[in-house]
């Protein structure tokens, strides 16, 4: 994992001093809320709907089991016992204190983590594959160059003021799990045909009220060259992209009414400018922060031991969970262990502070200590050993988090929605509730297969809908709460926008209209190996629509 | 008219509030109404000095019928999140 140097460490101390000062300020009324306000969302500290909202940066989402009990504490202590992950791989608290939001500030700097970046009209936090490191298809760990991206862009002078908030996510893999093309700039590590490694750029994807797949607008970036062009990147939208409208100020919005290659060639025009000056990585830049995320010293073991085995044949229910939340691991005789923060009838993302405490504690006994979130707000152990599977298993079990629903209808992304957000126009969370409950039989969400279902509250789609196979969007109408439906949208590498399949549906007939969509999927795919998306563009949308609507 | 009363976000923890006879209140019960545009307009001035004098991070009109919101967003602010009723003011005893 990375570890602070001395520059971040004493940065991240000056910061929370800077904002100690800045709260006594505001509680003292030297400053007013419009002046208080972009400091306070510097810092992560949000005003929602209860109370504030703090929200902690979990760069490309890994974290230490120490980290996780720092979590779990700060959950006790200056909160109500819980904390939210979010689709960006952060955490969010939804009740701290103003006066005590310094002393979490400190209490998170102690175990190098912070709240920066995580709001505002910045460069965000990046996030990442949560297999980095460990994925048997991974050509690169992409953690090293979020790493690199994290020191550029923190403080970056010019790029403190965008035209709106911007988001880059980085994959070192061809399977997606990082929805790199719903970014402001996705980055895929590739191969070119020299059989070098660089970075593949994507610009100008996004969802929220005007969701994009993001064009490719670079297929090769030698890696020496990935801040010299990220750097033309920013530069070329933050002297053309918009300011005066919020809605049209996202990069997505410049790339369309430039143009995909009109805007590349800008980008390649400031780039040639910037190539090969101080913004030049050395490969002995690389190798130093590599250094930081090395791999462990793995044992020498075979895939498929006799404890895994010998259990999983005893075992159905194991073998249902291996089957759902294990995926394979680079190292023979490893895995990666997924954690479901989706129990039926849970709130998505929702974590207990003793849930953490747990997941630190089997973090530390079979994940050599690492932790890392999912953007579908789940956990991940990356460092287990195949032979210990089974006993991790029964440890998850007695904690609640052993449901066997990764990727499947239970695994459902929400927003907070109304119950929480400012923003929010109806409510996510007890929708989420009741599809889960409606999809509790695991043998059900099995031989449905994989499938996504995810929920937003409003259209700035924080619960990723647009992209879910199965997408609700919840709306407002004449007070009441009313909920859209699209289908066929995807989040991985064949990213699609879902299409809106009819007229919006009331808060009760929610689940039941999942429900037909999901039958009429199992009545009409043509075996169990086509997935909901490819039924859905074989099929098109009337068998859905009219099972939907028909009967009304 | 439609009766109004003003709520706020306290400065300090960021709770929910409402204007009532002698100074915020998180109870909506206690409230202070107005049944005119008028004392809506004093309502709110009274609210807007708070603001000045950082008592409150902000304040606005809501409109209510008895002593619930009219708005779903004002609802769930006066009792807290619908799906933990553990949590916010419905889980007090002494609102």
């Amino acid at each position: 994992m990375y570890r602070y140097d001395e520059f971040d460490e004493g940065f991240v101390k000056e910061r929370v001093s800077q904002f100690r000062d800045q709260v006594r300020r505001r509680l003292a009324g030297e400053i007013t809320e419009d002046e208080f306000k972009p400091l306070r969302l510097m810092n992560g500290l949000y005003l929602q709907l209860h109370a504030y909202m703090l929200r902690v940066a979990i760069p490309y989402g890994t974290l230490s089991a120490v980290q996780m009990r720092r979590l779990a504490h700060i959950a006790r202590r200056y909160d109500k016992g819980y904390g939210h992950f979010t689709t960006r791989q952060n955490i969010q608290y939804n009740w701290p204190t103003l006066v005590d939001t310094p002393d979490i500030l400190d209490a998170l700097a102690d175990v190098e983590m912070h709240a920066l970046q995580t709001s505002g009209n910045c460069i965000r936090n990046v996030t990442a594959d949560p297999y980095a490191g460990v994925a048997r298809d991974e050509i690169e760990d992409p953690r090293i160059y979020a790493e690199i991206i994290r020191q550029w862009s923190t403080l970056h002078p010019e790029f403190s003021f965008l035209p709106r908030k911007f988001k880059i996510a980085i994959t070192g893999a061809e399977p997606d799990r990082a929805a790199v093309k719903l970014h402001d700039i996705g980055i895929a590590l590739v191969r070119n045909s020299a059989g070098q490694t660089g970075f593949r750029i994507d610009v100008g994807g996004g969802q929220g009220r005007t969701p994009i797949v993001a064009p490719t607008i670079r297929e090769f970036l030698p890696k020496q060259d990935l801040l010299a062009y990220l750097e033309a990147v920013l530069r070329v939208y933050n002297m053309l992209g918009r300011r005066d409208n919020i809605y049209k100020a996202r990069i997505k919005i410049l790339v369309q009414s430039e143009g995909a290659e009109r805007f590349a060639a800008l980008v390649e025009e400031e780039f040639a400018r910037l190539r090969g000056g101080a913004l030049d990585l050395p490969a002995g830049e690389i190798w130093r922060i590599r250094a930081y995320f090395a791999p462990p010293q793995y044992e020498r073991l075979r895939d498929d031991p006799p404890e895994l085995t010998g259990a999983r044949d005893a075992d159905a229910e194991f073998a249902a969970w291996l089957h759902a939340n294990v995926a394979a691991h680079k190292e023979p005789g490893y895995a990666i262990v997924n954690i479901s923060l989706k129990p039926p009838g849970g709130i998505p993302g929702d974590a207990s502070a003793d849930e953490m405490d747990a997941v630190a504690d089997l973090a530390e006994r079979y994940s050599l200590s690492e932790i890392r979130v999912t953007h579908e707000q789940n956990l991940t152990l990356p460092y287990v050993r195949q032979r210990e599977l089974f006993e991790l298993w029964l440890s998850l079990k007695i904690h609640g988090l052993a449901t066997a629903n990764i990727g499947h209808a239970g695994d459902i992304i929400a927003c907070p929605g109304l119950d929480y957000c400012a923003l929010a126009n109806a409510r996510s969370i007890p929708v989420a509730q009741e599809i889960g409950k409606r999809f509790a039989d695991l043998k059900r969400q099995h031989d449905i297969g994989p499938l996504t279902v995810n929920i937003s509250g409003c259209i700035n789609a924080c619960g990723h809908h647009h992209v879910a196979n199965i997408g609700i969007l919840g709306v407002e109408k004449n007070g009441e709460e009313f909920y859209q439906i699209t289908l066929g949208g995807r989040a991985d590498e064949r990213a699609a926008i879902g299409r809106i399949v009819g007229p919006a549906m009331s808060f009760d007939a929610v689940p039941d209209a999942v429900e037909k969509i999901v039958n009429v999927y199992l009545a009409r795919r043509e075996s169990a190996a086509e997935h909901f998306v490819t039924a859905y563009a074989r099929l098109g949308e009337g068998p859905f629509k009219e099972a939907l609507y028909a009967a009304r | 008219m439609v009766a109004k009363i003003v709520t706020a976000n306290r400065l300090s923890d960021g709770l929910v509030v409402y204007l009532g006879d002698t100074g915020w209140t998180p109870d909506i019960h206690r409230a202070r109404r107005a049944d005119t545009p008028d004392a809506a307009e004093a309502l709110l001035a009274t609210g807007r000095t708070a603001v000045a004098a950082n008592e409150v991070a902000d304040a606005w009109l809501i409109d209510i019928d008895g002593h619930r919101a009219l708005r779903r967003r004002e609802h769930i602010r006066a009792l807290g999140p619908t799906v933990r009723a553990d949590l916010g003011y419905q889980a007090r005893r002494d609102i």
